[in-house]
């Protein structure tokens, strides 16, 4: 439900409006329903509404989770390959 | 079927599938158009022609990188291209509405003598017909075109086998998107050109590397999804395809992501599916590397045995699906 | 591009394989509900059920618009169309639903009624500009998502003072039908936890769904929509099955606050109020659980500008679409799905909408179907 694509604002123009980009594809969505948009914000659109910002801290925080999920993995192998040297 | 034609009749998809093969097949059925090619294939007085006919109707007639004067051209000469084939010669028939104004018309015939005379092809024929205000959409153009094939070249979905590779020539979706970013209500602007092309001297190419190349498709309305489907079902195999091999430019995907569609299921003009032995892949992919339409080929996946005939895929992320041909019109979705 | 394919990375979805692989407990069996059709999709678009235990199993929720949108509501847009003359704007999702004898706007457009399909509701506005002499209404469908999109056209069109402009609203709310269906009398289907709605939840924040997590013991994680984010709550829904805890949880913190767009939800309250019951398919009629518009703006309601017609609406007989959307059935269990029912020939919405359980299964994951299945 609800598709929504994270976007780059380009330009603030009037009346709530606004052009934000994914990669080279410019779009002139509505910020109605957002307060203090600046340029560079990434925000998520749907239906040519501008819903939420994007938090850039918390993307990198979910990403390391998830990276952390491989590199404690890739410890345990070491641990449990040594082990089983020493055996 | 249903009662009446409507949009999905036209998105090449199973809808339009379903009406070839119900309608026309079985009214119009002969064994040259029973072979379900891009183009028929006779022999005349020891010659091997191939024919092949197609309408444009196209809405924004003029969109970023063609109109539909070298579209028109270049959809039949490519028809012709799959087969083999070196076009020579074109026919064109004109459908005006009333009020169209002439100084697009002559910049769409210009685009066509241009395109004709890039493609080494001549329009020796023609027909205007005029229908009144609202009964038409602009112009529609319907081409015809003749080639011939040299012996021994015989290309056909049908003699594709299990095990063979499965190439593109380039980045799929190109044309699809450039039109829909110029349509109503869509509006969004890109520097996405339609890939709108004459195949034939790529294919030349092809043949002179690799002569056991099997079989050749441009993936036009529909997409990659549709063709390859297509493919499958003549041939009686199935496809796998690897998600991160199949070339898409950057702001296509953009685009697709914002509207909801898929780059697979998405129209191109210029680009072409091959299918070749295994073993002659790698020098396929070197030949079509070299030439300027196919700098960006790429080998995508491979025939296997399938009862069911599907196209499958590894995706990007490392999990499987299926690529279903499209149910009718791809429309962009909210949700 | 960015915040989308570094959440659709390989490398990381391994990572995450492998330590959900890790993270189940053999005897056991995860029962997980995605109440999106988003998830749904992501589901079945990436493969994700590829690198999940054979243990984990997705349930597929109602949360898809189009195919909980009762078909007397489609054939009352039909209707609008057709017989009062209005130039219908709607989504592109809503055009290929079947309704009553599978009339779908696509085929009332391909018989004459001006149906227009759009982007945004700024699209609808324009048209309405354009065509001062005619009646424009917007078809709306959707969940909190897509509802503040409606509010501000709804606001702008007074503002300008836009008379030509009704909305036929079918704004629905997503915590009502998470509690309808963990109270459904036949035996709610078997849900251990979960995938709470991403995008919804930008709009409402995470807090609603708490009073159901604590009331139903159930888990929840707001997932976002990315395949990478399906995983990742997969996890954390595991972690809190397997240590007892029924709590909720924001996996998607990068857009959803446990208390969301207040202006969103302002401009929401100021136009709509909620509607005493609404029915959905599949799930009935459920008590507070859709929108209409407020009296104070009854000038933009189609309902009250336009007198719609009492008809005996059908489904088509045997389509199991209510049991697939209140997740006690799976599509393949359905008789008539890839044989009647395909997304060519659909029998039922959700055959047509690309979140839709069945279409996603036909599309994406008839592979995975047992022998004989189609």
């Amino acid at each position: 439900m609800c598709l929504a694509i994270p976007a780059k604002v380009l330009t603030i123009e009037a009346d709530d409006m606004a052009v934000v980009t994914v990669e080279n594809v410019r779009k002139r969505i509505s910020t109605a329903l957002l307060d203090d948009v600046a340029v560079g914000d990434f925000l998520l659109i749907h239906v040519g509404y501008a819903l939420h910002k994007l938090s850039e801290d918390e993307a990198a925080q979910t990403l390391s989770l998830m990276a952390a999920a491989g590199i404690l993995q890739e410890e345990l192998d070491e641990i449990s390959a040594e082990a089983s040297c020493v055996i | 079927m249903t009662d009446c034609v409507d949009l999905t009749h036209g998105g090449g998809g199973r809808a339009m599938a379903d009406l070839i093969r119900d309608l026309f097949h079985k009214h119009l059925g002969n064994p040259v158009l029973d072979r379900g090619d891009d183009a028929g294939l006779v022999t005349v007085a020891g010659q091997r022609l191939v024919m092949s006919t197609d309408g444009h109707v196209i809405a924004p007639l003029f969109f970023p990188g063609g109109d539909i004067g070298a579209l028109s051209v270049h959809g039949t000469v490519n028809d012709l291209a799959m087969m083999g084939a070196r076009p020579l010669y074109l026919t064109a028939g004109f459908i005006l509405e009333e009020g169209f104004p002439l100084t697009d018309l002559e910049r769409i015939v210009w685009s066509m003598a241009s395109a004709a005379r890039e493609a080494d092809v001549q329009i020796i024929g023609g027909d205007t017909k005029v229908v009144e205000r609202g009964n038409g959409d602009g112009v529609f153009i319907t081409t015809t075109g003749l080639g011939v094939v040299a012996d021994g070249v015989d290309l056909s979905a049908r003699n594709v086998q299990a095990g063979q590779s499965v190439l593109v020539s380039g980045t799929m979706g190109d044309h699809g998107v450039a039109v829909l970013s110029k349509r109503e209500n869509l509006t969004f602007e890109t520097e996405i050109l339609s890939d709108s092309a004459a195949l034939h001297g790529l294919v030349a190419e092809m043949l002179a590397a690799v002569p056991t190349l099997t079989m050749l498709r441009d993936p036009t309305r529909g997409g990659l999804s549709a063709t390859l489907n297509e493919i499958a079902s003549t041939a009686g195999v199935g496809i796998t395809l690897d998600e991160a091999h199949i070339p898409v430019a950057p702001d296509v995907a953009a685009a697709c992501e914002l509207l909801g569609l898929d780059p697979l299921n998405t129209a191109n003009e210029g680009k072409l599916i091959a299918i070749c032995p295994r073993r002659d892949a790698a020098a396929l992919l070197e030949a079509m590397q070299t030439h300027p339409l196919g700098q960006q080929a790429a080998i995508i996946g491979e025939t296997t045995t399938d009862p069911a005939h599907m196209v499958q895929m590894t995706t990007a992320l490392g999990g499987t699906r299926i690529v279903d041909w499209l149910a009718g019109e791809q429309l962009p979705r909210i949700c | 591009m960015r915040y989308i394919s570094e959440f659709r990375d390989r490398t990381l979805a391994s990572n995450l394989a492998r330590r959900i692989a890790q993270a189940v407990q053999p005897e056991r069996s995860y029962h997980f509900m995605e109440f999106c059709g988003g998830h749904t999709h992501a589901i079945f678009r990436y493969g994700v059920q590829d690198l999940m235990p054979p243990n984990v199993h997705f349930v597929h929720g109602p949360g898809c618009p189009v195919c909980v949108l009762p078909v007397r509501r489609l054939d009352d847009a039909v209707e609008l169309a057709e017989a009062q003359g209005v130039i219908l704007c709607t989504y592109g999702d809503m055009m290929r639903v079947p309704g009553t004898q599978r009339r779908s706007l696509l085929r009332a457009k391909a018989e004459g009624a001006d149906i227009r399909m759009v982007y945004s509701t700024l699209d609808t506005l324009n048209i309405a500009r354009a065509n001062p002499d005619r009646q424009v209404v917007f078809f709306a469908i959707g969940f909190e998502t897509t509802t503040p999109p409606t509010a501000v056209a709804i606001k702008m069109a007074r503002a300008e003072g836009l008379t030509n402009f009704t909305v036929f609203c079918n704004h629905v709310l997503t915590p009502a039908a998470i509690g309808h269906i963990l109270d459904a009398p036949d035996g709610p289907a078997r849900i251990d936890g979960f995938l709470g709605p991403s995008h919804v939840s930008a709009v409402i924040g995470s807090q609603p769904y708490e009073a159901a997590a604590q009331t139903y013991r159930k888990p929840v994680v707001i997932a976002g929509f990315e395949p990478l984010d399906v995983m990742q709550s997969v996890l954390m829904l595991i972690t809190q099955v397997n240590a007892g805890r029924a709590q909720v949880e924001n996996q998607y913190t990068r857009v959803v606050t446990r208390h969301g767009n207040r202006k969103a939800q302002a401009m929401v309250a100021g136009v709509f109020t909620l509607r005493d019951a609404f029915e959905w398919r599949g799930l009935g009629s459920v008590p507070r659980s859709a929108l209409q518009i407020r009296d104070e703006f009854g000038g933009f309601d189609a309902e009250k500008r336009f007198s719609i017609s009492q008809k005996q609406s059908r489904e088509v007989k045997s389509c199991e679409c209510p049991a697939v959307l209140r997740g006690v059935m799976k599509p393949t269990e359905c008789k008539l799905f890839g044989t009647a029912c395909t997304p060519d020939n659909p029998m039922g919405a959700c055959m047509v909408s690309s979140e839709g359980a069945c279409a996603a299964y036909y599309s994406y994951g008839r592979q995975r179907a047992p022998e004989g299945a189609i």
